[in-house]
């Protein structure tokens, strides 16, 4: 090991010093990124200031700030948890959240923006009766950002544990709640465009971070990933099994119906991820901060990039978390295994050592400026959509002005902020991987039908708008409801009940193809088809003919 | 009714039923559609093989790497691929042709604004 730099002697490990290394990092991503929020609010002076950044970033800036939005506490922490306990299984999630980029960018990216204002909404209404598909719209945007909320408040609440070494109750619970307060200034105060900027400091940082664990990973290992692979799974005592499918997902055993449902649950998940990135509001309305629907294509190509090379480290993380920490030490800690790589930078530092404590302490603030980052995104699309659509156009019809409809959307930040506190608390034991794939799945069910139909089917209408996402959002829940998730397991919410029926514990399998039927049925149904809305909603998503202009300052 | 850039109703339905946005619409569905179902075909493909060809997924390519892992990086690769082949087709073939009907159209609202007393002109 000499070539892992070690720090001067003199410096003498002690617990209190790395505790307050860590405040002090923590403290600086805090002041960095309310700095930001300040300077932005300076500058928000119109709705378009505040929902969609004023539409000036560049496609780079946008590229960089979806990365970060994308590259959540699931990715971050999750996903390296994951694969450094159940090893090749936890990959399909890295492959699954970027193929699902393509959906996006074929689909749904260019058309958005040349259509939409300012929520999701804006799109899925535009030929439709505005009150009942906003509503539903609106609806869908909030229940699919709280339970991506929740993962984030998880991730958080596992990161301070592990930094201060408690594992109280009040602790993880206390900074849940900061983490929900800080999210609120961030909405309330910063808008898009301080939220954008934190994106993009937040994905730079997080970029280092991951590239500097990659490569002292890979270097000890001689930049052999075979080697690395070998290491993780000899020291996961699973032997070759690590590096095959089935420790997690399709798990065999003698039990046939066991073998076949844990198979489909593998598939269930498998779809879900691919699916729903192209559901997400706080991703779509991203489309919106970028001047024209080239510059949305470019933050889309952006994106994939970072997001594909963040993904091919994440795997050596999550390798390198299984061979240098090891799967008891990391489940010790986190059942989920969501601090897997904060532990693999201590381990990489040396346990007990300054250079550990400090690498812990780094990578833990960069982990907790990225859930930061990414729960201020969050919170702004849901709180937008419900001042945007749910206040401004289905209750007052339009008649609100830009100062109400703010106040409203604070208020709504603040109402979603203390839904996801709550239900955050009991979902601890989750990896947040898992958590983040169930809003996937919902927003394939609830969203991604109506979005795809309403820009590609003429005969698409209200009704079945309405019908697609309540039928997809409502199955969705359902099964989950009814799920191992909820009950009837060790690992359920309620240990001690059991009213599970539905095996799987992703419903995407079965709930995104309902989402689709549903609102293909609903449609079919009726007969309202406004033929003048649908050649003006044609003509403008492909030509991007009075889209929205961005800001001149 | 005029709407906000003062194209009317019945010209968005002559836009979307003249032959330039048929070539436009044919142009971006052309591409978007296939390939679409190509990559999902190919993503599901992957993910069907880890749940039911677990001897094929676990064969060992080179030292303990496995045709899964091999099979995953390549999803990377064609995702990054498809996304440069997009861009470069979007840029050739389909750009051209919707700012053609886009400063026709703006060119024509043009004209309305200006003659004040004109009224719309259908």
């Amino acid at each position: 090991m000499s070539f892992v730099p070690q720090l001067a002697a003199g410096a003498a490990p002690s617990g209190g010093g790395h505790e307050t290394l860590t405040i002090v990092l923590f403290g600086v991503i805090v002041a960095l990124t309310l700095g930001i929020t300040v300077w932005a609010s300076r500058q928000n002076r119109t709705a378009a200031d505040f929902y969609a950044g004023g539409r000036s970033f560049t496609g780079f800036q946008n590229g960089m700030a979806i990365g970060g939005d994308y590259m959540s506490a699931a990715s971050f922490l999750g996903i390296t948890g994951i694969i450094a306990l159940y090893g090749y299984d936890g990959f399909l999630y890295s492959i699954g959240f970027l193929v699902a980029w393509l959906v996006a960018l074929l689909l749904v990216a260019e058309l958005m923006r040349n259509t939409g204002k300012f929520t999701m909404a804006d799109v899925l209404s535009f030929r439709m009766r505005q009150r009942p598909v906003r509503t539903a719209a609106s609806i869908s945007t909030v229940v699919v950002s709280i339970f991506y909320l929740l993962a984030q408040m998880v991730g958080a609440g596992e990161l301070v544990s592990l930094l201060l070494g408690v594992s109280s109750a009040a602790a993880k619970n206390g900074v849940i709640a900061l983490v929900g307060l800080l999210m609120i200034i961030y909405v309330v105060f910063g808008g898009m465009k301080g939220t954008t900027w934190v994106q993009i400091i937040k994905a730079i940082l997080l970029m280092i971070g991951t590239a500097v664990l990659t490569i002292w990973v890979l270097a000890k290992y001689g930049f052999n990933i075979s080697a690395l692979m070998d290491a993780a799974a000899t020291a996961s005592g699973k032997g070759t099994s690590f590096l095959e499918p089935g420790l997690r997902y399709g798990v065999e055993n003698a039990d046939a119906t066991k073998t076949l449902i844990s198979k489909l649950d593998f598939i269930s998940l498998g779809l879900a991820l691919v699916l729903g990135t192209a559901g997400l509001p706080h991703v779509l309305i991203r489309f919106y901060t970028v001047p024209d629907s080239k510059a949305a294509r470019k933050s889309v190509n952006w994106a994939i990039g970072i997001i594909g090379l963040f993904y091919l480290m994440v795997l050596v993380l999550g390798l390198g978390a299984a061979a240098l920490v090891g799967g008891e030490a990391i489940t010790a800690q986190s059942k989920g295994g969501n601090t897997a790589a904060p532990q693999l930078a201590e381990a990489l530092g040396g346990q007990g050592t300054s250079l550990g404590a400090a690498m812990l302490a780094l990578i833990a603030a960069v982990a907790f400026a990225t859930i930061l980052a990414v729960v201020a995104g969050l919170a702004l699309a849901s709180s937008a959509s419900v001042a945007h659509d749910l206040y401004a156009n289905v209750i007052r019809r339009g008649k609100a002005t830009d100062a109400q409809e703010i106040k409203v959307g604070r208020w709504a930040a603040v109402i979603i902020g203390a839904v996801s506190i709550g239900l955050a608390i009991p979902a601890q034991n989750l990896n947040v991987a898992f958590l983040v794939a169930l809003a996937f799945a919902i927003a394939a069910s609830a969203n991604l039908p109506a979005i795809l139909l309403s820009l590609f089917w003429r005969r698409f209408n209200t009704r079945g708008a309405t019908w697609g996402i309540y039928g997809g959002l409502g199955s969705a829940l359902i099964l989950l409801i009814f799920s191992p998730n909820v009950s009837g397991k060790a690992t359920s919410l309620f240990k001690t009940v059991d009213f599970a029926w539905f095996p799987l514990s992703n419903p995407g399998l079965i709930s995104i193809p309902l989402g689709f039927i549903f609102a293909i049925v609903g449609a079919l149904t009726s007969t309202e088809l406004d033929k003048a809305k649908w050649a003006e909603l044609e003509v403008r998503s492909l030509t991007g003919i009075g889209s929205e202009k961005a800001a001149k300052h | 009714m005029p709407h906000s850039n003062n194209t009317t109703e019945k010209d968005w339905q002559e836009v979307q039923d003249s032959p330039e946005f048929a070539r436009l619409r044919k142009a971006v569905r052309g591409f978007a559609f296939p390939v679409t179902i190509a990559f999902l075909t190919w993503y599901l493909l992957y993910v069907l093989l880890t749940a039911y060809a677990r001897d094929f997924i676990s064969i060992r390519v080179f030292g303990s790497v496995n045709v899964g892992f091999i099979l995953g990086w390549l999803q990377f690769l064609t995702t990054f691929g498809i996304a440069i082949a997009y861009s470069r087709y979007a840029n050739r073939k389909v750009d051209d042709l919707a700012a053609e009907i886009r400063i026709e159209l703006e060119a024509q609202a043009d004209a309305t604004t200006s003659a004040p007393e004109g009224g719309p002109a259908k």
